[in-house]
């Protein structure tokens, strides 16, 4: 469905994506994983064409998105819904109005039939009655709950979630992981997932990809990520501190940093 | 050597923004008129830019007529030329304060705002979504502001007007007793259509400049806290600034 290749992206000397070859299958969820800074949200925001890439491409179904024209990415964002990892609702709207915007504002279906629509979209995520409320009077769960139902309601065949799990409780999480799951297999929607949380990530993932340092260290299905015997992803998803994966950023040796400055 | 590379980025950089934010200008000016118009936003704008800085715009207006009736007295008194206190208050009040104090009172009350909630839309990644559900952000976000700014200002100056001259009225006239046929007479005659035209063209512009520069820094913020703290003071810096910068240019070219 989408096809990553060789995509490269750089903040000044720091390589953010460094020639990126990855696919992400129809139908399927894939997790990409990777530390705070491994660039994996930047490579998410290259693949929705939030941000331009240096070099490489996007292929959504075939078509470049990083070169194509405006008009026609928007055509193409009205099949992708994405759940921001602020949620990202609008705070002068209320959670109808919210989850009622994009159909306002791209369909001219009827006032009452939004209605069903969003009653129908805020039940699936377990939150009707709701509607009246503003975002700020919602809790963290409930508003990637929220943020969730309005990402699907123009039904989209792809869902992009940025950390959806991260600065939640538990429950939160599990109830949010159930319903990236339910809604791939109940409408069979692709679903890309940025993740930290090594948990939540077995629990969903079809497939799995890594990231380090703006490089993919591994991809692959979520069987074979869990039994690799590579030891940088071992660490990574046994979450040791000591292994390949260096916990400092600093080439410079640290006893000459303290001993010579 | 470094000092010339330095200056020379430095200047690049402010031809830079201010390249972009012409852009910026035009392309949201422009997106207004195009389908899908979008007249509800347009009418909130106006009613935030223009309705909620009635109160403010008339305080400012009516002591700035009632010091203006104090002043003018006692100078024109010396002269003996109390008789044309209507004309020097309305003649002062319309061809600049009124567009000048009404831009200055609503850059610091709509201006900083705009900045503001355009930059916490961007930190709470509110712009993005809105991109990500095919909406462009400039069209929905600052093409209704812009608009409103156009059609508030020149409202607005035209309230500022009539509250100043009404509030040197009632100094002049009332407190100070200067001839009430005289206050009016002498004024609806000095007055020419030049005057008028010349101070609502100004706020007309004002009106622009406003919005431009608020939405602009707003949309430029660094997505941080202090980068939209820091930007919400700079627009009410550079605004005010170029507010008075562009009354001079603007009345040279008038006279």
């Amino acid at each position: 469905m989408i096809k990553v290749d060789n995509l490269v992206k750089k903040y000044g000397d720091v390589a953010a994506s460094n020639h990126l070859n990855c696919h992400f299958e129809k139908g399927k969820i894939t997790v990409i994983l990777g530390g705070s800074g491994s660039g994996k949200s930047t490579l998410l925001r290259q693949v929705v064409g939030l941000e331009k890439p240096d070099s490489g491409a996007v292929y959504f179904d075939g078509m470049d998105i990083t070169i194509m024209h405006r008009k026609k990415l928007y055509e193409i964002r009205k099949k992708m819904g994405m759940l921001f990892q602020g949620s990202a609702l609008f705070n002068y709207l209320n959670i109808y109005e919210n989850i009622a915007f994009p159909l306002h504002e791209h369909t001219k279906i009827a006032d009452s039939v939004i209605k069903t629509i969003v009653t129908m979209k805020l039940e699936m995520v377990g939150l009707r009655g709701t509607e009246h409320l503003m975002p700020s009077q919602l809790s963290g769960g409930m508003t990637k709950r929220v943020g969730l139902a309005r990402a699907i309601v123009m039904d989209p065949e792809i869902i992009f979630y940025d950390e959806p799990t991260s600065g939640l409780d538990p429950i939160s999480t599990g109830v949010i992981d159930k319903l990236i799951k339910d809604l791939n297999r109940a409408l069979n929607i692709t679903s890309v997932v940025v993740s930290h949380d090594i948990e939540s990530c077995f629990r969903i993932a079809d497939n799995i990809i890594i990231l380090f340092f703006g490089e993919i260290i591994a991809m692959g299905a979520a069987e074979e990520i869990k039994n690799s015997k590579d030891l940088r992803v071992k660490q990574f998803i046994n979450g040791e501190p000591e292994g390949p994966i260096p916990f400092t950023r600093t080439d410079k040796n640290y006893l000459d940093e303290i001993l010579f400055y | 050597m470094q000092i010339a590379a330095s200056i020379g980025r430095s200047t690049l950089n402010r031809f830079q923004i201010l390249g972009r934010s012409t852009i910026f200008l035009f392309v949201a000016f422009f997106q207004a008129f195009l389908p899908p118009l979008r007249f509800s936003r347009f009418v909130k704008e106006v009613e935030f830019i223009g309705s909620k800085s009635f109160l403010i715009v008339f305080i400012t207006a009516l002591f700035t007529g009632m010091v203006l009736g104090i002043q003018g007295y006692y100078s024109l008194r010396q002269f003996g030329a109390e008789a044309v206190l209507g004309v020097m208050v309305a003649l002062s009040i319309i061809r600049e304060l009124g567009p000048v104090l009404c831009a200055l009172m609503v850059t610091g009350r709509a201006g900083s705002a705009i900045t503001a909630q355009i930059g916490i839309m961007k930190i709470t990644d509110q712009l993005p979504a809105l991109e990500m559900m095919a909406i462009d952000p400039i069209k929905y976000v600052i093409s209704p502001k812009i608009i409103a700014g156009i059609i508030s200002l020149p409202l607005l100056t035209a309230f500022f007007d009539l509250v100043g001259i009404a509030g040197g009225y009632l100094v002049g006239v009332k407190l100070l007793g200067v001839n009430e046929g005289a206050y009016i007479g002498k004024m609806v005659t000095a007055i020419t259509f030049e005057d008028i035209y010349g101070g609502i063209l100004k706020s007309f512009c004002f009106g622009i400049l406003i919005t431009w520069i608020s939405a602009f820094i707003g949309f430029t913020a660094e997505p941080t806290t202090e980068g939209v703290s820091s930007a919400t003071t700079n627009t009410v810096v550079v605004t005010s600034l170029s507010i008075l910068v562009l009354d001079y240019i603007l009345t040279s070219l008038l006279l």
